[in-house]
């Protein structure tokens, strides 16, 4: 008790810096764990989500174009590919469903892609759970209708029944308005993958959009293509990867997605290193603050010292106290973190459709508050052995 | 057997020009049980090392000085904390109380470290010095006379058996020292307590039915005038 009535004084006499120190260690152990987070989740995230396709076939160029182009929408489209091309993918002993989409246009920045009804009653972009509607029904690929995700209905402010123009391009020009007027016919309901942003419309109303080139009128962007076994995927890898060269055919999309991150892996380490480093700087303050403390602390040492309390009892409040300031810290460190995560995930959900599960349990959310108060204890032991040292005698005068 | 029993005491510093001086040299002091003595000395005559000595503040050159039969100066530092903190109360000059803390907290404090803290008791001392009704109070948010009451009620509460006071009059003014003088007098008596007081102040020294000549008693002051 004597213990804790010393350290809880000692924090309130010095409010200020502890205050400081306590945020500075939060904002440290936030970042900390906000990176941690975001690179795991992120890899774990975009290497898993595939929309429940194995492969895409694409025009010929590089696999993870076509992947981030037709499984994320991120991309540009590297090219076309030929209706006969589709027919026959499409009609592969080795291919259980084959969904073509075109791209190509966008209303107010999200993208608007064709594909066929067969995306929303076939795919099940996560073992068991088919897409489904929060409202409305799927379009009839015979009129110019439109089922829209849920994040882009939601930005866009759309509803069942509303009507728009599609804009030509991936990038939002006001001036390439199309002619056509599309009516939403349903929204999907959330299903966190990158279908959430985009406006879903029938394959051939892209194809046939006024002022697209009539001579590709049936070609598709990219066929998504679910295998009947992994067998097939490297056949089919074979056949028009190595033996042909007007496709690619990018397999598995996992390990393309991974290819990307151990890409950017270099990153990750500077992010993770520049972290360590804020939170190594962070404890040095806690050591700096209570050592920077230490002159005025003297005399209190010398009383409390003077009223029989032991040398190792004052070390121990010390230690003690650097410990509850990091405590302090990784309180709020979690604040600190749910604004940071919260923030990087709504930027990734508006630019992927991909929401990372950033509040779940992750081992980093035990051993960086662990880690930190530790680090603050042992920061603590540079002053608290300045107080052990502290001479009774000479800090108590006036002698007489 | 004497509450308090010094034998052979010496305690010598090294001057900042290299040079040993002896500051205190006692051969032979001692306090009855609930004895009230007055030191009379000068400043500068090492009264307060001597305070220091018997409080196990300092530790000796040489000598014993024995509290309730313990050698305070063969203890182990731990030990002379635990000794110092169960049987000794401190009154100081400079009140020297914890501006961080409140008065309760002061008083507790003074017994945190030696019976353990006992809020009844520590509120008990308070209201005893008349300071009843300032207990979550600052030291600063205090008079001098005051905050000197405060320093007498936290060197009691712990009920030892000997109280030191290092000139407890000397920043307060004539009615205030008259009164922290009689208080710290009759405290003590009331508790059990002997109470050895050293003060240059004749006012306060006349109060005190046993006074003796701290110049008498050191010989380390006839050392140096020799």
């Amino acid at each position: 008790m004597t213990l804790l009535l010393l350290v809880s004084r000692s924090l309130r006499q010095h409010a200020l810096s502890t205050l400081i120190t306590a945020l500075s260690i939060a904002l440290a152990g936030g970042l900390l764990m906000s990176v941690w987070v975001v690179k795991e989740q992120s890899q774990s995230t975009f290497t898993q989500v595939n929309t429940g396709f194995d492969a895409v076939l694409g025009a010929r160029g590089s696999k993870l174009q076509l992947v981030l182009n037709a499984i994320f929408h991120l991309e540009a489209s590297p090219g076309n590919v030929a209706a006969a091309d589709y027919e026959f993918i499409k009609h592969h002993p080795a291919v259980k469903l084959a969904i073509p989409i075109a791209v190509g246009d966008n209303l107010r920045g999200f993208r608007i892609v064709g594909t066929v009804p067969e995306f929303f009653t076939a795919v099940e972009y996560k073992t068991g759970t088919k897409f489904s509607l929060s409202a409305g029904a799927p379009f009839d690929p015979a009129v110019k209708e439109a089922v829209l995700g849920s994040f882009a209905a939601q930005k866009l402010g759309l509803h069942v029944g509303d009507t728009f123009h599609p804009f030509h391009g991936l990038v939002y020009d006001e001036k390439n308005q199309h002619a056509e007027s599309y009516q939403v016919s349903g929204i999907l309901a959330p299903s966190n993958t990158p279908a959430d942003k985009v406006i879903w419309i029938p394959l051939h109303g892209l194809q046939t959009m006024s002022g697209h080139d009539p001579r590709v009128a049936t070609d598709v962007s990219a066929v998504l293509i679910q295998l009947r076994s992994p067998a097939a995927g490297f056949m089919l890898d074979l056949m028009y990867n190595r033996q042909g060269n007007r496709l690619t055919f990018a397999y598995p999309i996992g390990a393309i997605m991974a290819e990307l991150f151990s890409k950017i892996g270099w990153f990750d380490q500077v992010l993770t290193l520049i972290a360590y480093l804020v939170a190594l700087v962070s404890a040095a303050g806690v050591l700096v603050a209570i050592y920077n403390s230490m002159a005025a602390r003297r005399r209190d040492i010398a009383i409390l010292r003077a009223l029989g309390a032991g040398r190792f009892t004052l070390f121990s409040a010390i230690v003690l106290e650097a410990t509850v300031i990091g405590a302090l810290g990784m309180v709020a460190a979690f604040a600190v973190y749910a604004a940071i995560v919260t923030g990087v995930a709504a930027v990734i959900r508006a630019q992927t459709g991909v929401l990372l599960e950033t509040f779940a349990y992750n081992h980093i959310m035990l051993w960086a508050p662990l880690g930190m108060i530790g680090l603050c204890a042992l920061s603590g032991l540079l002053p608290a052995w300045k107080a052990y040292r502290t001479d009774v005698a000479d800090n108590l005068a006036p002698v007489s | 057997m004497p509450l308090l029993a010094i034998a052979n005491l010496h305690k010598s510093f090294v001057t900042p020009d290299g040079e040993r001086k002896t500051i205190v040299h006692v051969p032979e002091f001692s306090l009855a049980a609930g004895q009230q003595l007055a030191l009379r000395g000068e400043s500068g005559s090492g009264k307060t090392t001597f305070l220091h000595l018997i409080a196990g503040i300092l530790t000796a050159d040489s000598g014993s000085i024995l509290v309730g039969g313990s050698d305070m100066n063969a203890l182990a530092e731990s030990k002379r904390d635990r000794l110092r903190a169960e049987n000794i109360g401190y009154i100081f000059q400079t009140f020297n109380l914890l501006q961080g803390y409140s008065c309760l907290e002061n008083v507790l404090l003074g017994m945190a470290f030696g019976p353990g803290a006992d809020r009844a008791r520590a509120q008990a001392m308070l209201e005893r010095v008349g300071l009843g009704h300032r207990l979550h109070h600052r030291p600063r948010q205090l008079s001098t006379g005051q905050q000197q009451r405060v320093a007498v009620a936290r060197a009691l509460a712990a009920r030892p058996k000997l109280v030191l006071a290092d000139e407890p009059t000397g920043n307060l003014d004539h009615r205030n020292a008259r009164e922290a003088l009689t208080l710290i007098r009759e405290t003590c008596r009331e508790n059990g307590a002997a109470l050895l007081l050293v003060s240059h102040d004749p006012e306060v020294l006349g109060a005190f039915e046993e006074v003796r000549d701290f110049a008498e008693l050191n010989q380390a002051l006839k050392e140096t005038v020799a």
